[in-house]
């Protein structure tokens, strides 16, 4: 309306001059584009996060996480668990002695005995882990303190580690195989379960040391240079980490296949934990095909050879075993975190609901205040 | 080339080096040298015409870029971090890999600078291989040869249309007056011409220039970037060829002086002139165009300066958390008992000290944490402006059909500061009003005309012109009694003042004409009643009454004229008619300055009248000239010596013009001294503002004409005042007849003046001040400025938007004070305060007085709630006073609590010291908007300058910071683009905060649990990869395109723009409250997966990539809470970028076996992907870290919703309703309905209202005297209260 207003005074601007001379017909318009984009137009949806428009998310999310964590919670509760510490801090512990008396350097090993109840069977296969507490694999400098390359199999990176193996790159003068501070740390008790029945006799159980390793870490990250014939040939001219009491090579005398770099405990080892308390796996207890418990509840003996020591930095060192199901080992944490933000959600949907009955009817009358 | 010794070179290189800093040049013609080498020249010190604007060369581009790069702080900090890596004690990385983010970061900007360098030297190429002509004296002619052969000393020939290549002496044109006309359309946007005219004096004005036969010395200035300002002196040495030459006999020592006239400028349009040639004074970067061409304009916002408050911020949180790493490794160290297998020791199996290698630590920290200080914000924030800007220039709304002109916006970096102004001045002529000057009223010799049918008037003009001009013809001169006849009840006295008013209307036309070169003051008409007047102007009034009335009844059948026309004063249709005529003269003469256009001016000056076109410097001339057209004087010529008009009659009356006075901003006013054809009489006619003229009224020289005069003086004293109340511009003429000795004397010192070259601007005006005494008052115009649409609407809505609006204007005190009424700037219920005083001491009490009445205002508890409705009007000179340093703080208080403030009579200076102490006083955000040269100041004063370009050239454009065609864009541009452009920015910087902060607190959060050692548990690919890729676009998406509001909204409801205003949405608690976000999420995306691998068997980069997929979802989905509009493209960017991650990392994870030594990705991610867990994982710590935030975010919607979100609840109702509520929704605010409804029809700026209210105007005493009124003016009463 105005610009009619002013209109009716334009007619006596006489001079339009000025302004058509410029503005020749053929010039190009300069006039934008008069598109949803470029006119910020685009449909768009705008959602507006009040109390009504959000209430059936919190429920819904509600509605969803507490069945997911009485589930996890359930499955986590099945998962049979059983857990040893035989670091030998006290001295009623077996391993004591071996514990005190401990040197890199002995010879002859140190073997303990720790008998155990369980209390339940373990029915499926039952996974024996060793447990690390206050390791930290996870330093940096430690994390670092290998090479890839040479475990991968190159022949170069065998006789010439990375640098990032000092200080265990070489000694004597010959490269180190594998070199770095993680293989030199291996872990290398060893564990032997003994199953006591009512007479008093015990029996070995079978552990199985294969596939205990990724199979990727198995086949493809980790090789022997020069392929898997005759190992000692393929690691000549270099020597063993200082720790180890045998070469790379001999790893496991009983299966020639598992020597190597492609030895599972070592593969296993070498994928650092990524926090300071930590289990690795180090046996399986396959379910035997008849209908019998894997492992019945009763007496049983773990045997060690106590080689690896822990009481330098406070560690301590356990034996696990446990089951697992479709979610990985027992941790009832999901389940109960599942649950508890379950019913958070859920409560909140009914304070949202309350507060929806009180305010958002107020703004269908849409004031805008100042 | 012959060799040169090096001392000789650097001989000559000194002498270079002096000769060019002289202050004085001395060029001398190249062609006696032509052909001689380079040494020989001597004009060789002096650069060539190629130019080099690009910054860099291709051989030192890395360096030089590099150079340019380090300049900012934040590159020098990342450098020195990757720097810092390359030690081996403290890398946290490998170092190489360190350097990809800033190698990344610096190649973009690098590659971005090196392509604008390269569109540069396409430019300069192309513009350096123009061709042009120099004239060769081998080829006795000119040649055509490229821009970058000129050669200072050269003679270049310009063709018309041709674009002139460097800095010229005009020396020689076609035009046999030696004029040149140039257009300066590439310089200062001006697309009027403008004359040149060929130094004169120098002896070759023969029509077939030589210019061999240039044999002077050319003496000028040192090159400088003044665009209005040169001078020359040419020295001849011999003048064979001018035998015409006053001095012949002394040919060998002729100074001639000459100015910016003579001065082709490079890069303007020859125009009108078929050819014409000049001698290069300066050439390529030495030429005044180069010297003015700045880069662009570096403005640092607000939000940008707070962002960087925060970075320190961020800066000190990333010390102390490596403070708290280093202490935390100190400790853990000093923790273990011995030294436990999993500690390193160094090559020579050496372990470093707890203290030692905690020392370390702090900088492998500062390495790992690095991200904490946001890399990418600032190449982000870059690209997110160019994105807004893209959108700004893209809008359709604030596009002009007219002008064919968009929006441009030429400071790339200040886009978000429009949503948060707080004050905006405004210019007033050309900013809120059109600029396009309308001739309204006049008053003759004390007696008052108006015009107000100028359109029909030319319309019945064409019809009955044949008429007309036999009416005039059949009687040329003789008295004729028919105007009695014909004029029904005029009376004798009012034809006297008719007469009188003629006069001066055609002298005031003389007087106007203010252009720079061209004022001729032909007055035909008035000229001849003039001589005749003086001493009797009653013998020759009756002739021309008779003459008018004639015409008039054969016009005159206006329907609605007597509402304009003032009661008291003669008859209707004659006084109408009359008046208006008479003016015409004089306003012809006004337009003379307009060089005509549409005829190729000089030669044939009696083309047709009817279709001429003019060009004018000011829009008032350009008005006067077009009305006095409309009464037949029709101004046909103006050259340089002489104007030409058409009288009704048809005779063609040429005036020869002696010299112009040329308008300066001290003076205010100009004057043209011509010689009148009839009467051979030399006249001074003057116009200017109505106080510069009033004090030069000298005693008239006919005695018994002194109370006329005196009256007269005072009648148009009212009348201006009455014009200028209904926001009329007005101006006044006067005449002088100078004597023939007086005028000697006068030449004599001109000419020296215009000779000298020291101080000659000074002396020039001395001179025009010497003439310009004892003036003759003839009379006034007033001339109206229209509105620009929409204005009152716009000022409403910045208003309503919390803004207050200043308008600095030059005009009349009442002028503008109208204009505030008009453009709703003022309410008929507000309270006003007048400030005009004369002395200190009174402006000190008044400032005081004011002050508390204001305060007392406020807290009257009816006024609680409304907006204070003060206004504040105050004039220059009080300005001055209130904005001394003593006064300002009081008068800063005081303006604080008006609403709006207008100051009126203002200069340029002024304007600009307003803007400041404003800005630095309440600490607030300022615009300011004009159009003309002398709101330059203002607008690089305030934080934003907009430039209109409107009708006077493009100073303002070219100063400004965002150049807009009307004053009605603005507000879109500042309450749609600013309000988003602001919230899109703020928003998108928080989250760039928050972004970092959460992410690289995952990092810190697992030294809790490696020993403080700096292990990531992330691959450092990844880690580099999610800044740089995954979470980049969504948030540089989020800041170009998203939309909290619609337009329609926020136009429709300005109050929303106060949500920008001052703090705004970027807080210093926002910051921080997103800070402990951030961490919150951090801890909640740390810990639950943390406490979900306990104790198994997680190796760490299988525990690291849940982490890193969980802070993608989580930062993601932050973002997806803050859009506020979701469209196709956010879709499809943030759904891109979670499948990027997805491709890259699995791609990444299943091929780099070993590619990456120490970190082993291989397989993790697949492996991840095929555990439950995983999902099951991301799921819930998702939820975890956004729940707070997504209830936070309902429950303060839902409760206490913002303004912001309220108006998103219109915004989702249909159009209809949604209009309804706002309407619905204005008249509920107190008073907004009258306001509203006054919308639709605005008080016109037109002459209809306060006409009746002329007689009771308050008139001189009240505005003149030191006097204080607080007026508070409502619908029917005023209430005026003397302090």
């Amino acid at each position: 309306m105005m610009a009619s207003s002013y209109n009716a005074k334009e007619e006596d601007g006489h001079h339009s001059g000025a302004s058509s001379h410029g503005a020749a017909g053929a010039v190009k318009s300069k006039k934008p584009d008069n598109t949803a984009f470029k006119q910020q137009r685009l449909p768009a949806w705008q959602p507006i996060l009040t109390a009504g428009t959000v209430l059936p998310a919190f429920f819904v999310i509600g509605l969803i996480f507490i069945p997911i964590g009485i589930g996890l919670f359930v499955s986590s509760n099945n998962i049979k668990e059983f857990q040893i510490d035989y670091t030998g801090v006290d001295i009623s512990s077996p391993c004591y002695s071996c514990a005190k008396n401990f040197s890199w350097n002995s010879t002859t090993p140190c073997v303990c005995y720790v008998p155990f109840t369980l209390n339940q069977s373990f029915e499926s296969n039952v996974f024996m882990y060793y447990g690390l507490s206050n390791f930290y694999q996870n330093h940096r400098r430690y994390v670092k303190s290998r090479d890839d390359s040479q475990l991968n199999g190159d022949r170069s990176a065998l006789t010439n580690p990375s640098k990032e193996c000092e200080p265990y790159r070489t000694s004597d003068g010959l490269p180190i195989a594998p070199c770095g501070a993680i293989a030199n740390s291996l872990f290398n008790d060893t564990l032997e379960l003994y199953h006591i029945d009512s007479n008093g006799t015990s029996n070995p159980i079978p552990l199985a040391k294969k596939g205990i390793a990724w199979w990727t870490d198995k086949h493809v990250k980790f090789r022997n240079p020069g392929g898997n014939n005759n190992l000692s040939v393929a690691f000549h001219g270099t020597n063993k980490p200082v720790n180890w009491r045998n070469p790379v090579y001999e790893l496991d005398p009983s299966d020639p296949e598992n020597n190597g770099f492609i030895n599972e405990d070592f593969i296993v080892w070498m994928r650092t934990a990524a926090l300071p308390t930590f289990r690795k796996l180090y046996r399986i207890i396959q379910k035997k095909p008849n209908t019998t418990p894997t492992l019945p509840s009763g007496k049983y003996l773990l045997t060690i050879t106590y080689n690896y020591p822990v009481l330098s930095f406070d560690g301590r060192k356990r034996m696990i075993l446990s089951t697992i199901s479709w979610m990985g080992g027992k941790n009832p944490f999901l389940g109960i975190a599942y649950i508890t933000v379950g019913s958070i959600c859920f409560f909140l949907g009914v304070v949202l609901l309350i507060i929806h009955h009180k305010y958002d009817t107020r703004n269908n009358s849409a004031d805008i205040p100042n | 080339m012959t060799w040169r010794s090096p001392l000789a070179l650097v001989r000559d290189a000194l002498r270079g080096q002096r000769a060019r800093e002289k202050d004085l040049r001395n060029l001398v013609s190249n062609l006696p040298y032509e052909g001689l080498e380079k040494r020989k020249q001597p004009n060789r010190y002096f650069p060539g015409n190629a130019i080099k604007t690009t910054k860099y060369t291709l051989l030192f581009f890395i360096p030089m870029n590099l150079f340019e790069q380090f300049h900012r702080l934040a590159n020098i900090y990342f450098v020195g971090l990757a720097i810092l890596n390359f030690v081996p004690v403290v890398n946290a990385f490998e170092p190489e890999i360190a350097l990809i983010p800033i190698c990344v970061i610096m190649c973009l900007t690098a590659l971005k600078d090196a392509w604008e360098d390269f569109r540069r030297y396409q430019s300069d190429r192309k513009l350096n291989n123009t061709p042009c002509f120099i004239y060769s004296r081998k080829a006795k002619k000119f040649i055509e040869r490229r821009w970058k052969d000129v050669r200072v000393g050269d003679f270049v020939k310009v063709i018309c249309n041709e674009i002139v290549p460097a800095d010229l002496l005009l020396l020689h044109t076609s035009d046999p007056n030696g004029v040149c006309h140039i257009e300066t359309s590439n310089l200062d946007g001006e697309t009027n011409l403008k004359q040149r005219r060929v130094m004169s004096g120098v002896c070759i004005s023969d029509p077939d220039f030589e210019p061999e036969s240039f044999n002077s010395l050319v003496v000028c200035e040192k090159p400088n970037n003044n665009l209005n300002h040169f001078k020359v002196l040419c020295v001849s040495i011999k003048c064979k060829d001018h035998m015409d030459s006053p001095k012949r006999e002394k040919p060998d020592k002729e100074k001639v002086g000459a100015g910016i006239e003579s001065l082709l400028l490079r890069g303007c349009t020859v125009r009108n002139t078929d050819h014409a040639v000049g001698f290069v004074v300066y050439a390529g970067h030495e030429t005044k165009s180069m010297l003015n061409n700045n880069g662009p304009r570096y403005k640092r916002s607000k939000l940008e300066r707070k962002l960087n408050k925060d970075v320190i911020f961020c800066v000190i949180l990333l010390f102390f958390m490596c403070l708290n790493g280093a202490l935390g490794h100190f400790l853990w160290l000093q923790a273990l008992p011995t030294v436990p297998p999993y500690l390193v020791p160094d090559s020579n199996g050496h372990l470093d000290s707890p203290g030692l290698s905690s020392f370390y630590m702090f900088f492998t920290m500062i390495i790992l944490l690095q991200v904490l200080i946001p890399i990418s914000l600032y190449v982000s924030i870059e690209l997110v402006k160019i994105g807004q800007i893209f959108f700004i220039t893209n809008d359709i709304d604030l596009y002009d059909e007219a002008t064919d002109s968009r929006i441009q916006c030429k400071a790339l970096n200040i886009t978000e500061d429009l949503g948060q102004i707080e004050y905006i001045f405004s210019d007033k002529t050309g900013t809120l009003t059109e600029n396009k000057m309308v001739f309204r009223r006049c008053s003759i010799m004390g007696t008052e005309y108006p015009h107000k049918e100028n359109a029909v008037r030319l319309a019945v003009l064409e019809e009955s012109e044949a008429e007309e001009n036999v009416l005039f013809n059949k009687r040329p001169q003789p008295v004729k009694p028919r105007w009695s006849l014909d004029t029904e009840d005029t009376n004798f006295e009012d034809r006297q003042h008719q007469h009188g008013s003629h006069r001066k209307s055609k002298v005031a036309g003389n007087a106007q004409s203010n252009v720079a070169f061209s004022s001729p003051l032909v007055n035909g008409f008035s000229h001849s009643l003039q001589s005749n007047n003086p001493m009797d102007p009653l013998s020759n009034m009756p002739k021309k009454s008779g003459y008018f009335s004639n015409i008039f009844t054969s016009w005159q059948r206006k329907p609605n004229r007597n509402r304009t026309i003032s009661e008291d004063s003669v008859v209707e249709g004659d006084i109408f008619n009359l008046p208006e005529i008479m003016e015409e003269p004089g306003d012809i003469n006004g337009l003379r300055r307009c060089s005509l256009y549409a005829p190729t001016n000089s030669d044939k000056p009696a083309t047709t009248s009817d279709n001429l076109s003019y060009e004018a410097e000011s829009p008032d001339e350009a008005a006067l000239v077009y009305a006095a057209k409309a009464y037949g004087f029709t101004l046909l010529a103006r050259t340089p010596d002489s104007v030409t008009v058409r009288l009704p009659s048809g005779e063609d009356l040429v005036f020869e013009v002696l010299d112009t006075l040329t308008f300066d901003s001290f003076r205010k006013r100009m004057s043209i001294l011509v010689r009148d054809p009839i009467t051979k009489k030399y006249v001074l006619y003057t116009k200017g503002a109505d106080y510069a003229i009033m004090e030069l009224l000298g005693t008239p020289y006919a005695e018994n004409l002194r109370g006329i005069q005196k009256k007269i003086a005072a009648d148009t004293q009212h009348h201006l005042d009455c014009y200028a109340k209904d926001g009329l511009r007005t101006l006044c003429f006067t005449k002088k007849v100078v004597s023939d000795k007086e005028y000697k004397s006068w030449f004599v010192n001109r000419q020296r003046a215009l000779a000298a070259i020291e101080n000659r601007e000074q002396l020039v005006m001395d001179t025009a001040v010497q003439l310009e005494t004892n003036l003759c008052l003839l009379g006034a115009t007033g001339i109206e400025d229209r509105l620009q649409e929409s204005v009152p609407d716009t000022i409403m809505a910045l208003r309503e938007a919390g803004i207050q609006v200043w308008v600095l204007t030059g005009d009349k005190l009442e002028t503008a004070v109208n204009i505030g009424y008009a453009c709703r700037l003022l309410e008929d219920e507000d309270l006003v305060i007048n400030m005009s005083c004369k002395n200190k001491l009174t402006c000190t009490s008044i400032v005081d007085c004011a002050l508390q009445e204001v305060r007392r205002y406020n807290e009257d508890p009816r006024n609680v709630d409304t907006t204070p409705d003060i206004s504040l009007v105050i004039d220059g000179l009080t300005l001055n006073m209130a904005l001394s340093s003593d006064l300002q703080d009081r008068f800063v208080e005081l303006a604080k609590h008006c609403r709006s403030v207008l100051c009126c009579r203002v200069t340029p200076l002024q304007k600009s010291s307003v803007v400041k102490v404003v800005r630095e006083k309440l600490k607030v955000m300022t615009l300011a908007v004009g159009d003309g040269a002398n709101d330059v100041n203002m607008i690089q004063a305030a934080d934003i300058g907009i430039g209109i370009s409107g009708q006077e050239g493009m100073q303002a454009v070219m100063a400004s910071d965002f150049a807009i065609s009307r004053f009605k864009h603005l507000k879109k541009l500042l309450l749609v683009h600013g309000h988003w452009c602001y919230t899109r920015l703020a928003n998108m910087i928080i989250y760039f905060f928050y972004k970092n902060v959460a992410y690289v607190n995952l990092l810190f959060w697992y030294q809790f649990f490696c020993g403080f050692s700096g292990t990531t548990m992330i691959d450092y690919w990844l880690m580099i990869f999610f800044n740089l890729f995954f979470t980049s676009a969504p948030p540089i998406m989020f800041g170009i395109m998203d939309r909290d509001i619609s337009a329609e909204i926020l136009l429709g409801v300005p109050e929303l723009y106060r949500t920008g205003q001052g703090e705004g949405e970027y807080k210093f608690s926002t910051f921080w409250v997103n800070m402990l976000d951030a961490f919150y999420q951090s801890l909640a995306c740390f810990f639950i997966p943390y406490l979900a691998y306990q104790g198994s068997d997680i190796d760490i980069f299988s525990f690291g990539t849940p982490l890193n997929t969980i802070s993608l979802f989580t930062i993601l989905l932050h973002l997806s809470i803050e859009i506020k509009a979701w469209t196709a493209v956010h879709l499809i960017i943030i759904g891109g970028s979670v499948v990027l991650y997805f491709v890259v990392t699995l791609a990444y994870s299943a091929v780099c076996v070993t590619c990456n030594p120490p970190s082993n990705p291989y397989w993790i991610l697949p492996r991840q992907m095929a555990d439950p867990m995983f999902y099951l994982l991301c799921l819930i710590t998702t939820v975890v870290a956004l729940l707070p935030r997504y209830t936070f975010h309902v429950l303060r919607n839902s409760i206490a919703p913002s303004p912001l979100v309220q108006a998103k609840h219109l915004d989702q109702l249909d159009p209809s309703t949604r209009s309804e509520y706002i309407k619905e929704w204005r008249s509920f605010r107190g008073g907004g309905q009258v306001k509203s409804s006054r919308l639709s029809t605005p008080p016109s700026p037109t002459l209809e209202t306060p006409v009746g209210m002329y007689p009771q105007s308050p008139t001189v005493s009240d505005i003149m005297g030191d006097e204080f009124t607080l007026n508070v003016i409502s619908e029917n009463y005023q209430r005026h209260l003397h302090l």
